[in-house]
């Protein structure tokens, strides 16, 4: 394997972290809908740390390695259509995550203040915030752009 | 490689798309499979959550993965007969087949295992399942480095 042929292994490898987190974060967006205390909220932490750094890696990697093997291997340039679309829907769909973890993160910061207070049992206040339909919305959003991407990728437009 | 993806048929464009989509789904499924059962600590809603996450996700992401890789393979030629194989169509076939059997068995494992829950008993073979999730997370980044980097 050459150097372009590892970097290509690890876009790609980032490419699956990257929607591996967004797949997480979906069954978490469905499972929370049914969480209304704060000690199942917080207990949600560790698996949201996995999905953040999936997705924290997977994105850096594909827009670092990408823009990397579009000067490095012959045939393909920074300036090609489809790759300038692929930039910019990577700039959309990081701005959609950004909110998804945004509305999301007040169900989590309210849980922690429940706790805090030694309340344990069931919120409804807090149950409202984990069903957030805003979130579920950028979530959506997000995961429609990261689909494009990935049909940008495979389908290169104009190449 | 750079000059086949160049070239590839607009006709393999497709197949290759459903076959990726099936393995990013079924690699989403595991981590969010492995990440429940690994945290859950014996609490039974994250256990159920991590066994669904298999079942749910992971499994018709393994049935898309699995269409697609046949049907891509197909269009490449691969499956004439007295075609050879390249090494890198032979890791991602082995481990995917290999992967599904285990896949079968740790759900199989896993479902008794959430049956058990619902009479109080221990979650030991949801443990067995998370060692087969992992292995299997870490057995198809190994299939997806050698199908993208094609060594050989």
């Amino acid at each position: 394997m050459s150097f372009n042929d590892w970097l290509l292994a690890l876009h790609v490898l980032s490419a699956f972290a990257y929607v591996a987190g967004v797949v997480l974060f979906w069954i978490l967006v469905v499972a929370v809908r049914r969480i209304d205390t704060p000690e199942e909220t917080i207990r949600m932490g560790p698996i949201v740390n996995v999905g953040n750094a999936a997705v924290g890696i997977g994105a850096g990697g594909t827009i670092l390695l990408g823009i990397w093997l579009a000067f490095a291997l012959d045939g393909y340039a920074i300036w090609d259509g489809w790759i300038i679309a692929a930039l910019i829907l990577w700039a959309i769909a990081a701005a959609f995550g950004q909110r998804t973890g945004a509305a999301y993160m007040q169900g989590m910061t309210k849980a922690k203040e429940l706790d805090a207070a030694g309340q344990r049992g069931a919120n409804a206040e807090l149950l409202a915030l984990n069903r957030t339909s805003n979130g579920v919305l950028m979530h959506a959003l997000t995961s429609v752009v990261v689909l494009l991407i990935l049909l940008d990728m495979i389908f290169k437009p104009g190449a | 490689m750079t000059a086949l993806a160049a070239i590839r048929p607009d006709s393999w464009d497709f197949p290759l798309f459903l076959h990726v989509l099936g393995a990013m789904i079924l690699v989403g499924g595991l981590l969010t499979g492995v990440s429940s059962l690994a945290f859950a600590r014996g609490d039974v809603r994250f256990l159920r959550l991590g066994y669904w996450s298999l079942l749910a996700v992971s499994l018709p992401g393994w049935i898309l993965m699995r269409a697609g890789a046949e049907w891509i393979a197909s269009r490449e030629g691969w499956t004439k007969e007295g075609v050879p194989s390249p090494n890198w169509l032979d890791i991602g076939a082995i481990i995917a087949d290999l992967g599904g059997l285990i896949l079968l068995v740790s759900l199989i494992i896993g479902g008794v295992g959430v049956f058990r829950l619902r009479a109080g008993k221990g979650s030991g073979l949801l443990r067995a399942t998370l060692v087969l999730s992992t292995v299997l997370l870490a057995a198809y980044l190994v299939a997806v480095w050698a199908m993208a980097g094609k060594p050989n």
